[in-house]
């Protein structure tokens, strides 16, 4: 009789699974991601090869030498210096300069980055802009890997009691459809202004890269002004590399008719979101597949292989898959635990033939 | 990162450039020699190698690409 395999659930809790459930599973996750994103499933092949990756019995998994990727992260400071929160912060008493040293010296990352002071509220980062720009400015002359500066560029604090248009979380309760449309392109417009004037400045005090993460957090609204930000940058500073990150792999539809190039951005799943992302300029896509904590990691690993497989297939930018807590298959918890990050890894860079992650 | 290269292509551009198999990219002791040999940065600290800005502007003249800090360091010291 087959000895059932140590593996987990999506939430990160230890399970023994029988190898046929583990095929079992691998298979209802590609179907599902499949029949979602109208997209082919994976091989008999393909499947068999994410089996053994599952199957392994060593803790930590690896790649083949040649088969190396590299890595864009989306916190380095945020790691070092705070706490478990945002970045899953180890809270040590140091500054921004030195967690920056830390990745690129201790770490040996492949690229350095550097989150916003204020990473979500980008209003309230332009107040600040002038100091973070002589912080980023002076980790350009001591960083050798390249650099990115990142913001996550949030809708929500457009909106009132935040900012100044309408709430579509109360207008669309009370029927107002076209009042919230109205809120909502008007913030996106706001959005697209503030991330230019950011971004238009970066290039000058050495940033290599322009990270915008947790694109489309809240819906098609903010994915469009998030592009046409891009759109504007690549006119305005064609210098300067952008990567853009996804927060979920679908586009919510709380606008539902905005459209970016004839293309109508609710919706769109990760292999659809990379071609509007190609068509504004972006150079790094990102996508997200999430996890699902009810189901198996057999099931959420071979669901997010699934999707973002395709999303190489039909991309021509590199595509730096997001394999944090919670999405590309790694479990959503605290302390994501590295036999599972590790084979999502593989995985990731063997079977959906990633560039990065 | 502007070129939107792939990895292999990213790879394969590197490893012509310093003359090496792309194989050797990911070989810590061939990287460590040729590192130091080229001068452009290594991770561990050697008083005297190239770091940071340094390094990047070795690298940028090597690899034939622009880097956004070398070319604000040359602007401003007015050696562009």
């Amino acid at each position: 009789m087959e000895k059932d395999v140590l593996t987990r659930m999506g939430d990160g809790q230890r399970v023994k699974m029988p190898p046929a459930q583990i095929k079992e599973d691998l298979l209802a996750g590609t179907k599902d991601a499949a029949d979602r994103g109208r997209i082919p499933e994976l091989s008999a092949d393909e499947l068999g090869q994410l089996f053994e990756i599952i199957v392994d019995k060593n803790r930590m998994v690896s790649i083949e030498p040649g088969e190396e990727i590299v890595l864009t992260d989306d916190c380095t400071t945020l790691r070092i210096c705070d706490d478990e929160g945002a970045g899953g912060g180890v809270g040590l008493p140091v500054n921004r300069m030195l967690a920056l040293l830390v990745h690129e010296r201790s770490y040996a990352q492949d690229s350095a980055l550097l989150e916003a002071a204020s990473v979500v509220n980008v209003p309230e980062l332009k107040a600040e802009l002038n100091t973070e720009l002589q912080l980023i400015e002076q980790a350009s002359l001591l960083l050798t890997i390249p650099m990115l500066y990142m913001i996550t560029p949030a809708l929500l604090w457009y909106f009132q009691p935040l900012g100044p248009y309408g709430n579509p979380a109360e207008l669309l309760p009370q029927g107002k459809i076209q009042e919230s449309r109205d809120a909502l392109e008007g913030a996106a417009a706001a959005l697209t202004d503030d991330v230019v004037y950011i971004g238009r400045r970066l290039p000058a005090v050495g940033v290599d890269c322009l990270n915008l993460d947790t694109a489309g957090s809240s819906g098609d609204a903010e994915l469009y002004g998030i592009l046409k930000a891009v759109s504007k940058l690549k006119e305005v500073v064609p210098e300067l590399a952008v990567e853009v990150g996804m927060s979920s792999e679908f586009v919510l539809g709380l606008h539902g008719q905005i459209t970016f190039n004839g293309q109508r951005l609710a919706g769109l799943f990760p292999h659809q979101q990379v071609k509007v992302a190609e068509a504004a300029g972006v150079d790094i896509f990102g996508p997200v597949v999430n996890t699902n904590c009810s189901r198996s990691f057999p099931w959420n690993l071979a669901r997010g292989i699934t999707f973002v497989k395709q999303t190489v297939a039909a991309s021509n930018i590199p595509i730096h898959a997001n394999t944090g807590m919670g999405v590309g298959g790694v479990p959503m918890c605290p302390v994501p635990p590295i036999d599972c990050v590790s084979r999502v890894s593989k995985a990731m860079a063997q079977v959906a033939k990633v560039d990065g992650l | 990162m502007t070129r939107k290269m792939r990895i292999a292509e990213a790879k394969q551009y590197v490893a012509k450039k310093l003359k090496l198999a792309p194989m050797d990219l990911v070989d810590e002791r061939v990287m460590r020699e040729v590192r130091k040999d080229l001068d452009i940065g290594i991770v561990t600290s050697l008083p005297g190698t190239a770091k940071g800005l340094e390094a990047k502007c070795r690298i940028a003249e090597l690899l034939g690409i622009q880097i956004n800090s070398v070319n604000a360091f040359k602007r401003k010291a007015g050696l562009s």
